[in-house]
């Protein structure tokens, strides 16, 4: 919340004083409001942010944002950066009763518009990441599936995410872009879940993220696919006005948005935003 | 706790019953016959074994080594390894409990062995309500088990357990749950059942009205082993086992015959008596209780008698007379008593503690042989 | 007034004459108050947060009465399931001793522990397609991940021990008493199993099957590890809710309410005349 000021009938040196006095205090104080919205300045050298911060991100993101936060922790000693995982639209829920987070970063802009929708969020969403679809078999890829026509095929037990979530989303738009019509043998409502029923070797096909292939290393063969670039699944960040260490936090965002982000993020599979 | 080997079969009772097992953890020997048509009450104290002689007939229960044969059919055989399992004997049981199936109503229960047999439902309620009248109890017939006195109970439960058709009827201490009031009724029909219609019946009980009543014959069990038997006449006015004695109301004393006539107890005291036991064999002496004569001295010799001192445990008060019982014997046998007048009490001033002395006519007091020796005693366990 | 004294006004006798509770403390009533408001103030919660106005076109949508129809088919099919074979292996539990029937006794009880996507895991490695009996139905064609089946076998693996341990205790208390007489009678065992031993324990096996109806309608965590969701086939109640969640909270708390009263409905219905059991 920021707090109203009204202008003071006093002196200009004792204002600019009284300014600084103020400023000060705000600095100091643990339990301060917010700052301004859109101000997020870095200086050249790295400026002594301490405290702690908890970041709310996607599940997918929970391998490159746990290397993100060490390496945050790394560079400025004294910061602390918890984590929560979970699916974009629990952890929008989950902000919007209360829970007590300094950033949000959303596997979808969907979510993150719900979040802005509600007040949540301290500035305006930066987009980090995108992420598009890639097809999953188990190794060896015992049905031979080489197109995403082939998910179609009656003969293919086809796993995919229900339509509700991101990566079900992306798939319908795919399905009706190029007109095929997958008939899978099971919605998951996670793509964790979708990726399971491919590894243990239910599932003939599933579809997930790349990164999630990626991710998955040996345990699936990954069958990329060129009419993924349909749906293009885009990642946003935004730190949130219930920060209680909004230096920190803002640090952190700019971690991601920047350089060393967009190489860990790259190094996973995302692409650029 | 290994044992001996089983006991040889009798000839006797072909067609009757037959039971010889031994069941060694519940430290049971047991051998009997009983013709057919006749009722054999089985006395004895708690823990005697009573309740496993009857589960081992109806096919409850399992012996170590034994045979039991029912009207020439072998129902169990250690040695053979048969075993006709309990609801093919045809042996019908009755406890204390009337056990009623409350589920279902007292024409549903009594009809309920014909049923199981194969007959149809308007069959077997036929039968149901024949039984039903047999007992007297038709108008219980659309009740519920909940809805009747125990005594009506007991009524249903004979009526079932009868139309179940059975070749033996094991009862176990029938009437010992009823009220005063309920028990002779259910005694007499017990009675018209078992005797006026020739029914082979073993009869569990600790009262001895139900004994004369039912039986024929008579087996008393003492720590798992028959210790006396013979017919209830015989048993009850001349007991040989401490049991029958107490149940009979005699005073038994055990000892061994030392000269004709003579009986020296293991604590030595001597009684003298009447009878034919032979010298140097186990005999126990038997007198009634009216014949015992109690003074506060020893009298002086005059007529051939015994003179048994004895320390005055408790005075029992039986309708016109009072029981006096002394202190038991040295051996742990039950301690003498004497029958005497209310008048003769006050005269006396008799009370527990006191020291008086038995006195009983040589006349009266019968000398018999022992029973055949058992295995020695055991403790008994539940 | 100390809330002693509350109590005390509350429960003391008045109107007409009965029966007097013994062995009650008064003291008990409060920890069993707070027991109460413990389980029932989220309900109200819940129904608290509800949208009553687009309640209806909520729980009636096509997605909703799929996964309602599927959860009562499945519940009802793995209830009778656990009938089947839990009534048997309850009577061998109670009835006959054998070495080793205290570790049997153990493991039926294992899925009452198990966290159910464990469960579900532990289906999946026996019925999946690479799994140690699933492999060979695959070679007759059979398959059970993904289809309803796969959703009733997880039900039954997860309700089966509710109704085995509530029946066994019933029939333990029962005794043998009337077995005992009925054989006797002339009754075959098929017959004394029938006539005497299943009617004398019918409450606690009713209260047993509710039971394990409650739980196979709740159950999400085995089903959704081994039989996947799809509407009609597999997403039942619980793993609509699931989704529901992700874009429309409202609906999955419409849905939630409408799992709740259908639990309760059945556990009411089947409580009324009976006396014993575990209801």
């Amino acid at each position: 919340m920021t707090r109203s000021s009204r202008a003071m009938r006093i002196g200009p040196t004792a204002a600019a004083l009284a300014a600084l006095a103020a400023a000060t205090l705000v600095a100091g104080c643990s339990s301060s409001d917010s700052t301004p919205a859109g101000d997020t300045t870095t200086s050249a050298a790295a400026s002594p942010v301490t405290g702690d911060i908890t970041v709310f991100a996607a599940a997918s993101l929970k391998k490159t944002f746990t290397e993100l936060g060490e390496k945050f922790e790394a560079e400025h000693p004294g910061t602390n950066v918890e984590f929560s995982f979970a699916g974009s639209s629990d952890l929008v829920a989950q902000l919007s009763q209360g829970a007590p987070a300094d950033v949000f970063a959303s596997a979808d802009t969907k979510n993150m518009t719900k979040a802005v929708d509600a007040g949540l969020t301290a500035a305006a969403p930066v987009n980090f990441a995108t992420n598009t679809l890639t097809i999953v078999t188990p190794p060896g890829n015992p049905r031979h599936i080489a197109t995403f026509a082939d998910l179609a095929n009656p003969g293919n037990q086809v796993v995919v995410c229900a339509p509700q979530v991101p990566c079900g989303a992306a798939t319908q738009k795919i399905e009706e872009a190029t007109g095929t019509d997958i008939t899978p043998v099971s919605e998951e409502a996670s793509v964790t879940d979708v990726l399971g029923k491919v590894t243990s070797g239910q599932a003939d096909a599933g579809l997930v993220y790349v990164t999630d292939a990626a991710g998955a290393g040996a345990a699936v063969t990954t069958v990329p696919f060129p009419e993924s670039s349909g749906a293009v699944n885009t990642y946003p960040i935004a730190e949130l006005k219930s920060s209680e260490n909004s230096p920190v936090a803002a640090e952190f965002v700019e971690l991601v948005t920047g350089p060393t982000g967009r190489q860990v993020l790259a190094g996973a599979g995302f692409a650029a935003p | 706790m290994n044992r001996a080997a089983e006991t040889t079969a009798r000839a006797t009772g072909r067609d009757g019953l037959r039971v010889h097992a031994r069941l060694d953890h519940r430290d049971v020997d047991l051998d009997l016959d009983l013709e057919p048509g006749q009722v054999l009450a089985v006395l004895g104290p708690n823990g005697a074994g009573k309740s496993t002689l009857l589960s081992l007939i109806a096919g409850l229960v399992r012996p170590d080594r034994g045979r039991v044969e029912l009207e020439g059919r072998v129902l169990t055989d250690t040695a053979s390894g048969e075993f006709v399992p309990a609801h093919a004997r045809g042996v019908a049981m009755l406890s204390q409990q009337a056990l009623l199936f409350p589920h279902l109503s007292v024409a549903e229960n009594v009809a309920f062995a014909p049923r199981s047999r194969g007959e149809t439902r308007s069959a077997a309620r036929g039968i149901a309500d024949r039984w039903l009248h047999e007992v007297e109890a038709d108008e219980l017939a659309s009740r519920r088990p909940t809805q009747l006195s125990g005594g009506q109970a007991q009524r249903v439960a004979i009526a079932r357990a009868l139309a179940a058709d059975p070749r033996l009827l094991l009862l176990d201490e029938p009437m010992a749950a009823l009220d005063v009031g309920s028990a002779p009724a259910v005694r007499r029909l017990l009675r018209r059942i078992l005797r006026e219609e020739r029914r082979t019946a073993v009869l569990v009980t600790h009262d001895l009205l139900d004994a004369l009543a039912l039986a024929d014959r008579v087996i008393v069990l003492e720590s798992g082993r028959i210790v006396e038997r013979g017919s209830v006449r015989e048993v009850l006015t001349s007991p040989r086992s401490a049991f029958a004695a107490r149940m009979a109301g005699v005073n038994l004393v055990s000892g061994t015959i030392e000269e004709q006539g003579i009986l020296r107890t293991s604590w030595g005291t001597t009684l003298s008596g009447i009878g034919e036991a032979a010298v140097g064999s186990d005999a126990v002496a038997l007198f009634r209780p009216g014949a015992v004569a109690v003074h506060l001295e020893p009298p002086p010799h005059a007529s051939p008698r015994n003179v048994i001192a004895v320390t005055i445990a408790e005075l029992d008060v039986h309708g016109a007379t009072v029981r006096v019982r002394g202190v038991d014997h040295p051996d742990g046998s039950t301690g003498p008593a004497a029958d005497v007048t209310a008048a003769a009490v006050a005269d006396l001033d008799l009370a527990p503690g006191q020291h008086v002395y038995f006195v009983v006519k040589t006349q009266e007091m019968e000398l018999h042989p022992a029973l055949a020796p058992t295995a020695p005693a055991r403790p008994t366990d539940n | 007034m100390t809330p002693l004294g509350v109590l005390r006004t509350v429960t003391r006798s008045r109107g007409p004459g009965g029966e007097v509770a013994v062995g009650l403390p008064r003291w008990v009533y409060l920890p069993a108050l707070l027991g109460a408001c413990f389980v029932i103030l989220p309900l109200v919660a819940m129904l608290l947060e509800i949208d009553w106005a687009h309640f209806v076109p909520l729980v009636t949508s096509e997605s909703s009465r799929a996964a309602l129809l599927l959860s009562m088919k499945t519940a009802t099919a793995s209830t009778v399931l656990c009938v089947l074979v839990g009534v048997p292996m309850a009577l061998v539990l109670a009835r006959s001793s054998f070495p080793g029937q205290s570790v049997l006794r153990s493991l039926v009880l294992l899925p009452l522990v198990l966290p159910p996507v464990v469960g579900g895991i532990a289906l999946l490695y026996t019925f999946g397609r690479q799994g140690l009996l699933g492999h060979q139905l695959e070679a007759f064609g059979i398959r059970i991940a993904f289809t309803t089946t796969a959703v009733v076998l997880a039900q039954t693996f997860v309700a089966l021990p509710f109704l085995v341990v509530s029946l066994e205790g019933a029939l333990r208390t029962a005794g043998r008493r009337y077995e005992t007489v009925a054989a006797t009678l002339g009754a075959r065992p098929t017959t004394v199993l029938r006539r005497v031993t299943l009617p004398l324990v019918l409450p606690g096996l009713i209260s047993g099957a509710v039971l394990a109806f409650a739980r196979s309608l709740g159950e999400f965590g085995a089903t959704l590890t081994f039989a996947g969701s799809l509407q009609g086939v597999t997403r039942t109640l619980p793993l609509e809710i699931y989704l529901q969640r992700e874009t429309d909270p409202e609906a999955a708390v419409a849905l939630s309410l409408l799992l709740v009263l259908v639990a309760a409905l059945i556990v009411i219905g089947t409580s009324r005349r009976r006396s014993g059991g575990v209801l």
